[in-house]
């Protein structure tokens, strides 16, 4: 019987993924013919049967990741071959729920390289377990808010595998194992564990449709904002009759030029230049610093039909009303038709956004991360309202600073807002 | 007796995608049993998204639908090497090196760190200063990547390679999340120098950059070396 062992296929390469087996038990092999394929970091290699026979077994099935020199499979005489089923064991998660295994090995291989291997005398219990599991490991451990030094290890020398992890997960998950559940880290609020496995199950009268990787990206974004940034709302009402005034006065000028004039252009100047009032609000915390931004990056987001895109109008500032316009119809236009290039949609420093599009009075919206603050423009609709102690209709609008309480307090989101307020009540006609 | 040395260039124009498959299996056989010498191809591809044998059963990051695809004429594909979607198209220098590493440099990280060399120089003789990333493969202008990387090696013998963005249009990347790295751009030579570039007056910069980093002299071509169809 011949073992068939992970390759080193270079000098700094700890560890390999199998991503597909060519032969399959009680196949028939030759020395030298493929027999599996292995991948790291953006290499794919073929391995060739280091001996002639039959293939007996498999240890290490496709998508997973073990050191260099592991036994992955043996090759002997067809009647060694062992039946399958004693390697999947139940309760294993199904692999969507660990999100995207491969590519995490992949990064994670260069902090493997760069960790010195040497100091094994500070080692705490949980840096010794660290070094007896996989990256992949790892980051599903990081995932679930799991300390692997409580999970126990069935691999070589007590190394946590895989299905030792997503076993514990499991455990974990179900309500009826006090024992275990004492041993589960205590759930904290800033980092909630996902979900572990699927809650409905086939059969049931739902549709389970994966989601995209937009719809992802702005779930991972919301919970990390959410739990960035303790968001505080302050909600002012505007009185947009002198708004509506200009606009319809000028909007058979700028339909000329091929510009659609919208309400939103307005707020966004009028956004802009308090920004420069309140850079406060144009800024972001890193670490123990304050970083304003001496650019005004003013994101609009816009509604698609499966998700929504915020992209960035670059130094705003220096834009007139007719520019900002252009940028803001071109920009939600293309974002509609998913033309934008990926740096229109990066280095935003702050972000209106619409509820009121659908009717809502006012949103109560999240902050676009690292930013901290988002305007919301409520709907615009006519009211009746108390002017000069009479009873007059005028169209209104709530606009709503979502902010970021450690940065913005109260009083710098009042100044904002009562500052975006003046400027759409008494806009000016020169800005047009 | 080959020169174990020798490299072969060829510069073939746009070919289909399976069309360069093909041609590189057909030499990949060739160079294992040492019938031909190193080969580099040089090449264009019509639009096309390819994705990596990682993510052969998962299109998530194709982020365009099937109707956009189909309007602006891009392919997908799975192919045989390392890495995660990328795409190719007209303005793209894509170099698939056929060489047998043995017997000095066995090494796949080496392998995938020399060719960011020759990248990085081919791209230093149009004054661009581009970079690794640690831990994500290709070369990197700032926060952009100018080349992608995706390897194949079967017993020490390479195919796929990488695609230098010379004059891509690089609208058609948003069809993709490139590599699976949501949070970086793309970029071009073009996009950098401001000049419209010939993607085959990129090969000179190229094939001596190559022929330096691995060690090579580039010698004329005793393969006749065709794409099945599209020539």
């Amino acid at each position: 019987m011949t073992n068939v062992v992970m390759p080193q296929m270079g000098e700094s390469i700890a560890e390999g993924t199998i991503v597909r087996w060519i032969k399959k038990v009680g196949d028939t092999i030759d020395r030298d013919e493929p027999l599996f394929e292995i991948s790291t970091d953006k290499v794919d290699a073929e391995i060739p049967s280091p001996a002639a026979g039959v293939l007996t077994e498999i240890k290490v099935k496709e998508g997973e990741t073990v050191p260099v020199n592991s036994v992955v499979a043996t090759i002997g005489t067809a009647a060694e071959v062992k039946t399958a089923s004693d390697t999947p064991p139940a309760g294993a998660l199904p692999e969507a729920a660990v999100g995207q295994p491969e590519k995490t090995v992949k990064r994670s291989e260069w902090e493997v390289d760069d960790e010195p291997e040497k100091e094994s005398d500070s080692q705490t219990n949980e840096d010794a377990r660290r070094q007896k599991s996989s990256p992949l490991v790892r980051k599903i451990a990081q995932e679930h808010n799991v300390d692997l030094s409580q999970v126990q290890g069935t691999g070589l020398s007590g190394r946590v595998t895989k299905h030792d992890i997503l076993g514990y997960i499991q455990l974990g998950k179900q309500p009826d194992q006090p024992a275990k559940k004492t041993e589960h880290p205590p759930e904290t609020p800033a980092a909630p564990p996902a979900p572990a496995g699927p809650t409905f199950k086939p059969g049931e009268n739902v549709r389970v449709v994966p989601m995209s990787v937009m719809r992802k990206k702005i779930a991972e974004h919301m919970v990390l904002s959410a739990h960035t940034s303790p968001h505080v709302y302050s909600v002012y009402e505007v009185n947009f009759a002198r708004v509506s005034m200009l606009r319809d006065k000028k909007k058979a000028d700028y339909e000329a030029g091929g510009v659609k004039l919208t309400f939103t252009a307005f707020i966004a100047k009028a956004a802009i230049d308090a920004l420069r009032q309140f850079p406060i609000v144009n800024a972001s915390l890193d670490g123990d610093n304050i970083v304003y931004k001496k650019d005004v990056n003013l994101g609009i987001a816009v509604a698609l039909e499966n998700g929504l895109i915020v992209p960035v109008i670059r130094n705003a500032d220096e834009k007139n009303l007719l520019g900002l316009t252009r940028a803001i119809n071109d920009l939600a236009n293309r974002a509609r038709s998913k033309k934008l290039n990926p740096e229109e949609v990066q280095a935003g420093t702050f972000t209106i956004t619409n509820p009121g599009i659908f009717g809502a009075l006012y949103g109560l919206p999240l902050i676009n991360q690292p930013q901290v603050a988002i305007l919301g423009v409520g709907t615009i609709e006519k009211r009746a309202i108390v002017i000069d102690d009479a009873i007059a209709i005028r169209p209104m609008c709530h606009i709503t600073l979502g902010h970021d309480h450690r940065l913005v307090d109260g009083a710098d989101a009042g100044r904002f807002l009562a500052f975006v307020k003046e400027r759409l009540e008494n806009f000016e006609e020169a800005w047009l | 007796m080959l020169n174990s040395r020798s490299l072969e260039v060829h510069w073939l124009g746009t070919v289909p995608y399976a069309d360069g498959v093909d041609l590189q299996k057909r030499l990949v056989e060739q160079r294992k049993n040492d019938a031909i010498p190193d080969q580099l191809l040089l090449l264009e591809h019509p639009p096309v998204i390819t994705l990596g044998v990682k993510t052969r059963d998962d299109r998530s990051h194709i982020v365009a639908t099937p109707e956009t695809l189909e309007r602006e004429r891009v392919e997908v594909f799975e192919s045989g090497r390392g890495g995660d979607v990328t795409y190719h198209g007209p303005g793209q220098l894509v170099g698939y090196p056929i060489i047998d590493l043995r017997p000095d440099r066995c090494d796949v990280h080496r392998y995938v760190r020399d060719l960011e060399e020759v990248l990085i120089r081919a791209v230093a003789r149009f004054d661009i200063a581009a970079k690794r990333t640690a831990g994500l493969t290709g070369i990197w202008v700032g926060d952009k990547k100018l080349a992608a990387i995706g390897v194949r090696i079967a017993r020490w013998t390479t195919s796929h390679g990488f695609a230098l963005n010379v004059t891509t249009k690089l609208e058609h990347f948003s069809l993709i999340v490139p590599c699976g790295i949501a949070n970086k751009g793309v970029t071009s030579l073009a996009e950098l120098t401001g000049r419209q570039i010939a993607t085959a007056a990129v090969i000179p910069a190229v094939t001596d950059a190559f022929a330096a980093v691995f060690d090579r002299i580039v010698t004329s071509p005793t393969v006749q070396v065709q794409a099945r169809t599209g020539l």
